[in-house]
């Protein structure tokens, strides 16, 4: 059976969310935004619901409204009102809008909308310095996952406002495109990029947006994200790293730079585990030209003597992982160093890029790879474990059914987790990430062999 | 806003706090463009009940502004999420792209108790079409047909219901006829919803068009009458953090039959054999009514409002069941079951309410929940200083009074009104005519509901739709001590140092109905007004700058 051909015509139990959804995250992370889906409000109010209860921060996105009337003569005069109203109410630096399926089914030329919009407040007066940015990108669900929203906004971010004056040089800073993290993912990328001296701009950065203090004043737009001015020079920076294997070889944000404003692009696999951690450490050597600071030269010494330890546990248990391709891709790569074998590598989405990278990944650690399966949903998923007697599960939180009906741990990773307290904190990247998980892992591991002894030790 | 606030921070005294509630619409909607600001003054209201229980006028069930950010979800939502989903044994197929269905995949906590491993419960489960742009450009109903034989091969349910979400109302796929076929092909019932998202200005829509399902596809289907003395159903319970299984202790200790529920912890076969009960109950008005008076045209089953939030409102709706049915035997146990209930109740209430009286809250929340609730903390003596409902009509604000008054626009005019006689054979009245007249006589109300409105104090600001704005500039002037909602508003009330308690999904708390649900409420509310945790959100150097001076001197 090839990767992606599926038995069964319809969806049970998805092992993806939707195209907007992906973009509102991104647009999240830049300051001052606020995320506007143009279609009817129950997608955005859906859409808040689930982020919410991940990240367990507020999340507004704007929506037009649409109704029935509109569903048949179009939604511009709804997407112009509820602009101004965004504008007006929360001062929104940059204005994110997405189209959902309605609004791509009706075909509303929103680009079209736009301009005539910014120029008509131009022409009304409004000062430049008070129209908030407004990027626009086309999300209709029925073709791509929320991953595919992610990079489509972000991608449609640079197109739209990054820039580099002719007579501008080549700045110190350098791009970082992570793709979707934890809000504790990003917090550590920028950590490292700090202790490696090198400036860096993060598109998107969700590490405060998506994970705030307690405050006692709320703000309608939280504090943080990256700034308009920094996206805006992004086309003059010396350097972008781009994180994802599944974006290898596509028009991504990191190529449009490269192209446009001749940005040298370097390619990465989101760095999960030790090898995939080192490519990103050696391509920050080259560009701070010093060596990796000692800091982190010592949490590699330490997951590797972690690896060591925990060998005997790990060794020989098989794992299912599920969830987007990306995090599929690293936590593959993760556990081949581990000694778990992948037994399941699954996805809802369908790059079409999934079992090059695992190949990559496994660059021979075994002489067979593990079954990979796209653009399959948890029905399928089960389908495919039960033969498998998985030890193990790395996934979401709406994997949990199979681990119940498999009685087995699942180590709870990437987005949505709404069983377990702290998703926006899970860190799995870097050497720090992997010794996080692999923490989680053995202990996960120790736990359910505990609870299976019938003497009960207490040493394991 | 400053002179707006003077005397309002005084709040731990029991000085009745200054604020005008003229002042506070004011400042609601003085940010606003003209046109928003006219719109929403119909919408923010100040409390004002009349000698005959008369309200002013609040405007409600009407669109929501694009771009202010709204708590109402879809009509899709409402069909799906709400009234169907709740029941375990019909397979719930989503027919759209892929979001709308995983967004309403067992989000809203409802529980249900099947009845043994091979009892279907298919509420974990999430089915959709999962359309793609072949569907779109080519039609869905071919994938429509497979998808449904899909599931019937695979779980072989009693039954499949559709659910269309925007693009198929867009894409002109006929769902109803795919249903018909696959009923004849599969010999289930298959019944579809033409739900799309945009049709009506809220969830509420469609709960209407969930109602007019079930009552044309369902209800009536099974004539088998069950044993029982006093029958009847409960119709608007969700179940949610198991509130039901509440109710059905009780009713089961008084000797109640409970035929259907409509639709928490329910199935498909409890609805196909509702019309045989005796009353129907209403819990939540807005979502369900429809229901109600369709079986009572259609099956002479007299409809009465009750609440079971709050214990006194349980046992006031208890007795109301007894005076209905007439019968000693039945008043003698309901009271027996009271008076062995409350004395638990009184116990925590006492104590709770040492801690908690003369405490502000604010009800932000659904079509009747902004309402129940404030009984629950009335009996702690906390005050409901404002209150609205996120997709209710203006009788559930101002009472089942206004009903010939409502004007119908063309949002509501979307959704059908059937036509419903009284059927031929099954037609039964309940009670003599005579005695419905003379229990009417001594004040007994069968179909009424007074609405929120009523039985809030005057001066009350009553707010529908509110928005994320208002939410903030509201907690700003009042600094209530606890504000309810749904999750979409939690995290954005506590950034505010507000606490903020969910009434949607009860935060995975709960059961709060009826009598040990009240107990749990009244813990949860005490645990959440007088927690410590935002007194330390600044930190002792910012509380005390003298002790930070005084270690930088040393
Ligand atoms: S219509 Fe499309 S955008 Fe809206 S929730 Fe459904 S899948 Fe997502
Ligand atoms: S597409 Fe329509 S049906 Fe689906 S969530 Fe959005 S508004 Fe609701």
């Amino acid at each position: 059976m090839s990767d992606y051909s599926s038995p069964y015509i319809s969806t049970t139990n998805a092992c993806k969310l939707c195209k907007p959804l992906g973009a509102c995250l991104a647009f999240r992370g830049i300051e001052g935004a606020v995320p506007f889906l143009h279609g009817s409000q129950g997608c955005a109010t859906y859409m808040r619901r689930y982020i919410i209860s991940h990240f367990r921060e507020p999340m507004d996105i704007a929506s037009s409204s649409l109704g029935e009337k509109h569903a048949v003569y179009g939604g511009e005069a709804n997407l112009r009102q509820g602009l101004q109203n965004v504008m007006k109410k929360f001062g929104a630096r940059l204005v994110g809008v997405a189209t959902t399926c309605l609004t791509e089914t009706i075909g509303d030329d929103v680009p079209m909308i736009l301009r005539t919009f910014k120029r008509e407040m131009a022409e009304q007066g409004t000062a430049h310095q008070d129209l908030p940015a407004i990027v626009n990108v086309a999300t209709p669900s029925y073709s791509g996952t929320h991953m595919e929203g992610f990079h489509a906004a972000v991608r449609a971010v640079v197109e739209q406002l990054a820039e580099c004056p002719e007579d501008a040089g080549r700045s110190a800073a350098v791009n970082l495109l992570p793709g979707f993290t934890s809000p504790a993912d990003v917090r550590y990328l920028q950590e490292i990029m700090a202790d490696c001296g090198i400036p860096v701009i993060v598109l998107p950065d969700i590490s405060e947006t998506l994970d705030g203090p307690a405050l006692d004043d709320y703000r309608k737009i939280p504090d943080g994200g990256t700034s308009l001015a920094e996206i805006a020079r992004m086309g003059c920076s010396r350097a972008t790293i781009e994180l994802g294997r599944t974006l290898f070889g596509h028009e991504s944000a990191g190529r449009l730079l490269e192209t446009r404003f001749q940005v040298p692009l370097h390619r990465l696999g989101v760095p999960i585990g030790l090898r995939e951690s080192d490519r990103l450490f050696e391509v920050l050597q080259l560009l701070a030209g010093v060596e990796t600071p000692e800091k982190h030269v010592l949490e590699r010494g330490r997951l590797i003597d972690a690896y060591v330890d925990g060998h005997k546990y790990t060794f020989g248990k098989g794992a299912v992982i599920y969830g987007e391709e990306d995090l599929v891709i690293g936590l593959t790569s993760f556990l081949l160093e581990i000694g778990v074998k992948p037994l399941l590598c699954a996805s809802g989405g369908k790059s079409g890029r999934l079992r090059e990278a695992i190949e990559d990944v496994n660059d021979s650690i075994l002489p067979e790879l593990p079954i990979i399966r796209e653009g399959v949903d948890f029905y399928e998923i089960a389908e495919e474990a039960e033969s498998l007697s998985p030890d193990l599960l790395l996934g979401h939180s709406k994997g949990y059914h199979l681990a119940r009906r498999f009685r087995i741990p699942l180590i709870r990773v990437g987005f949505p987790i709404h069983d377990r307290f702290g998703g926006q904190r899970v860190l799995h990247l870097g050497y720090r990430g992997a010794q996080e998980l692999f923490d989680r892992i053995v202990n996960a591991l120790l736990d359910a062999k505990q609870e299976a002894s019938p003497v009960g030790y207490g040493y394991m | 806003m400053a002179a707006l606030l003077e005397g309002c921070f005084n709040l731990d005294t029991d000085e009745v706090c200054e604020i005008k509630p003229e002042d506070v619409k004011q400042e609601l909607i003085q940010k606003y463009p003209v046109k928003v600001a006219r719109k929403r003054a119909k919408q923010i209201v100040i409390n004002k009940v009349d000698e005959c229980g008369q309200v002013p006028e609040i405007q409600s069930n009407v669109r929501t502004i694009p771009g202010i950010i709204t708590q109402r979800g879809c009509t899709y939502a409402g069909c799906k999420g709400v009234v169907l989903g709740p029941t375990r044994d019909i397979v719930n197929l989503t027919h759209g792209p892929i979001g709308c269905g995983f967004y309403s995949w067992l989000t809203r906590r409802n529980q249900t108790r099947p009845n043994g491993p091979d009892d279907h419960n298919f509420m974990t489960y999430c089915f959709s079409t999962d359309m793609q742009d072949e569907e779109i450009i080519f039609g869905g109903e071919k994938k429509l047909r497979q998808a449904i034989q899909e599931a019937y091969d695979i779980f072989k349910p009693k039954a499949i219901s559709i659910f269309s979400t925007c693009p198929v109302g867009l894409i002109g796929d006929d769902v109803h006829q795919v249903a018909r076929e696959m009923k004849e092909k599969l010999g289930i019932n298959v019944f579809a919803f033409s739900c799309e998202g945009y049709k009506g200005v809220s969830q509420s829509a469609g709960h209407h068009i969930a109602n007019n399902g079930i009552f044309t596809h369902v209800v009536g289907l099974d004539d088998t009458v069950r044993e029982g003395k006093f029958k009847l159903n409960l119709l608007g319970e969700y179940n949610i953090g198991g509130d039901a299984f509440e109710i059905e202790r009780i009713f089961e200790e008084c000797g109640i039959t409970l035929v259907s529920t409509f639709s928490g912890n329910s199935t498909i076969d409890q609805f196909a054999n509702s019309h045989t009960a005796d009353l129907n109950l209403i819990m939540c008005h807005r979502s369900i009514n429809y229901v109600a008076e369709m079986m009572e045209t259609k099956f002479g089953i007299p409809w009465i409002k009750v609440n079971f939030i709050g214990a006194e409102a349980t046992a006031k709706s208890l007795r109301k069941i007894a005076r209905y049915f007439e019968d000693q035997e039945l008043m003698d146990k309901v009271e027996a079951v009271i008076a062995r209930e409350m004395p638990a109740v009184e116990k925590v209430r006492e104590e709770v309410k040492a801690r908690c009286q003369g405490k502000l809250a604010m009800l932000f929340v659904g079509g009747s929940r902004a309402h129940h609730y404030q009984e629950l903390f009335a009996e702690i003596g906390m005050e409901t200083i404002s209150a609205g409902y996120e997709f209710a009509h203006r009788d559930d604000y101002e009472g089942r009074r206004v009903l010939p008054n409502i004007k119908v626009d063309a949002d509501s005019r979307n959704i059908e009104e059937l036509e419903v006689h009284p059927d031929p054979t099954r037609f039964r009245p309940r009670k003599p005519a005579g005695d419905l007249a003379r229990l009417q006589e001594q004040g007994f109300r069968f179909k009424d509901y007074d609405g929120m409105m009523a039985e809030m104090g005057d001066g009350k600001l009553v707010i529908d739709d509110i928005s994320q704005y208002e939410t903030e500039k509201l907690i700003e002037i009042y600094k209530p001590a606890i504000f309810c909602a749904g999750i979409k508003e939690k995290y954005a009330v506590q950034k505010s140092g507000i606490p903020m308690k969910q009434l949607h999904s009860y935060d995975s708390g709960g059961p709060y109905a009826a009598f040990r649900g009240a107990v749990n409420f009244y813990r949860e509310i005490d645990r959440m007004v007088n927690s410590k945790v935002w007194s330390y959100l600044k930190p002792p150097w910012e509380k005390n700058p003298e002790l930070a001076a005084k270690y930088a001197w040393d």
